[in-house]
């Protein structure tokens, strides 16, 4: 079942998940099964509200799967640890907490046993890596969005989880800044070497990033094709230039797309009824 | 900036000075007997002369003490109840009924019982206000803290925080403007209910003098008492806002 390389660190085996709605039971994830490896980057990519949140969200710990089971280090998930560095889509930066503040949450927690003296030179670090030096007393109403991001990240990659979760953390933004911080994942990665799951919305990104993209269907999310990323690491942007990068980009966009597609026919005939 | 200090002073006096002017545009206009409205003039003397000769600040400190006893008292209670109701969802379906009942009654019906119970002394009056600013205080409370999200909590855990950790860290940040809204509207509600508290046999008290001029049909003496309540009461929410905006300067929405 396992597969070859490497050795899984988390699994996904036969996992459905339903809600219970007020209109009946909600199938969101549907027999999903892969592993992930230690030293894996796996993207996560298909249409929006299909699932992929709650899929992350099982091996994070909030949500228990209806049937099948999701495995970490070969137990199976009970609930968050801090060996599974979390960022959220909504990011979920404290209001009440300065800049620093909230990069140095984590520090100050005790299962973290970052020294005191350590935690500025830390916070000092993700400040400037972030570009968020200017703030660093400023509380979190006076940061735009894409600042608000760059902290959430900041706070999750200062405690150095060596698994992190990432819920399309780069979302909120710009072309630019976004490439530096998928420059600086991949650099975080090359000197600390984590495992990783991310979830994008970016095709591009996926395979810039990733080493096996996992192209998901509509709700409920089901798998559509587990792709292996046949670059090898260290990547940089010349990556995005070469002829296999622009092929596994058509192949992946017609794989999303046609889903895409198959999400609107289910929305459609809703949208009637309502 | 100093300009605009002055015109938001300006904007604040304004309506004061309205409400004077239409006082005495009432007064004058003949639609309404005039012995039946005393002139502020006539209410600012009679203020002076209660202030010098009669004692008031008496009345004013035993009511605001009341107060300030009844509602912290109160709210002292709402807070851990009305969080254990807002955060445990299964104890608020439980007892939401039940406070929602002892919520509409009106205290001053309470009086007689309460007379009963606990006789006419200062007990008495406390054990008023203390139900006022309890019922209100711990409504705030469970409806504040029942829209925590889960999210930091999430936050939190997954950057290692332990439950102990969680409650000092997250929630209390997050329970503090709820806290302080009940402490407002608890003092609101208690200032509302200081008449029917001071009903119950006091001797001082800004209520006991409204009453014991309506016996003897002093309206300047009633008008004195109102007024100084709803001074009292602006005053404490006026210093509580402080407090609040100095303690939620991180809300997006902070009280100025
Ligand atoms: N707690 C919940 N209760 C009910 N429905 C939910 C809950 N969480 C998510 N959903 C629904 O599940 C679907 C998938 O959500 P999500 O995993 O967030 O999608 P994605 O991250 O792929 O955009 C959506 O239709 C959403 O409305
Ligand atoms: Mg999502």
């Amino acid at each position: 079942m396992s597969t070859a390389s490497g050795i899984h660190r988390a699994r996904f085996d036969h996992v459905s998940l339903e809600f219970a709605t007020p209109k009946g039971q909600l199938r969101v994830v549907e027999d999903v099964s892969y592993d992930i490896n230690d030293g894996d980057f796996i993207a996560v990519i298909g249409p929006s509200g299909c699932g992929k949140t709650t899929m992350m969200s099982m091996l994070a710990g909030f949500q228990k799967p209806t049937s099948g089971k999701v495995m970490f280090d070969g137990h199976p998930v009970a609930g968050p640890g801090p060996e599974r560095g979390v960022i959220f889509q909504e990011y979920g930066v404290f209001p009440w907490l300065t800049v620093k503040d909230n990069i140095a949450f984590g520090l100050k927690l005790q299962a973290n046993h970052v020294p005191v003296a350590e935690r500025d030179q830390i916070c000092e670090h993700y400040l400037a890596l972030m570009g968020l030096s200017d703030f660093t007393n400023s509380y979190p109403k006076h940061l735009s969005g894409g600042m608000r991001q760059r902290l959430a990240i900041a706070r999750a990659y200062a405690v150095k989880p060596q698994f992190l979760l990432m819920d399309e953390p780069f979302g909120a933004l710009d072309a630019q800044t976004r490439a530096n911080m998928q420059n600086l994942l991949l650099n975080v990665l090359a000197t600390e070497g984590k495992t990783v799951m991310l979830i994008t919305h970016s095709v591009e990104e996926a395979i810039y990033l990733a080493s096996r993209i996992v192209v998901v269907t509509a709700r409920p999310a089901r798998i559509k094709q587990i792709i292996d990323v046949p670059f090898t690491y260290p990547r940089d942007e010349s990556l995005q230039e070469r002829p296999e990068f622009g092929e596994l980009r058509s192949h992946i966009r017609e794989l999303v797309m046609s889903e895409y597609r198959a999400q609107q026919a289910q929305l459609r005939p809703a949208s009637f009824s309502e | 900036m100093d300009g605009s200090v002055a015109r938001r002073f300006l904007l604040g006096l304004a309506p004061w000075v309205g409400a004077v002017a239409l006082w005495y545009g009432v007064r004058w206009s003949g639609f309404v007997n005039a012995s039946l409205i005393p002139a502020p003039h006539q209410v600012a003397a009679k203020f002076v002369e209660l202030l010098l000769q009669e004692g008031l600040l008496f009345d004013v400190f035993a009511s605001t003490r009341r107060v300030f006893l009844g509602v912290m008292l109160g709210i002292l209670v709402a807070v851990p109840v009305g969080f254990l109701l807002g955060w445990y969802r299964p104890a608020r379906t439980f007892a939401d009924p039940m406070i929602n009942f002892f919520r509409a009654l009106p205290p001053i019906a309470l009086i007689p019982l309460v007379i009963v119970y606990f006789g006419v002394d200062e007990v008495a009056k406390l054990v008023i206000l203390f139900y006022a600013s309890f019922f209100a205080g711990v409504i705030v409370m469970y409806e504040g803290v029942s829209q925590i999200t889960p999210l930091y909590i999430r936050v939190a855990q997954t950057l290692g925080a332990g439950e102990f950790e969680i409650f000092r860290k997250v929630i209390i940040p997050l329970t503090v403007p709820h806290i302080l809204t009940a402490l407002r509207v608890a003092l609101g509600v208690a200032w509302a209910t200081l008449v029917a508290s001071e009903l119950i046999a006091a001797q001082r008290g800004l209520g006991a003098m409204i009453q014991n001029a309506s016996t003897y049909f002093l309206l300047d003496v009633i008008y004195v008492g109102i007024i100084c309540i709803g001074c009292i009461a602006l005053i404490m929410d006026m210093i509580l806002r402080r407090i609040s905006s100095r303690l939620l300067v991180w809300q997006e929405r902070a009280v100025t």
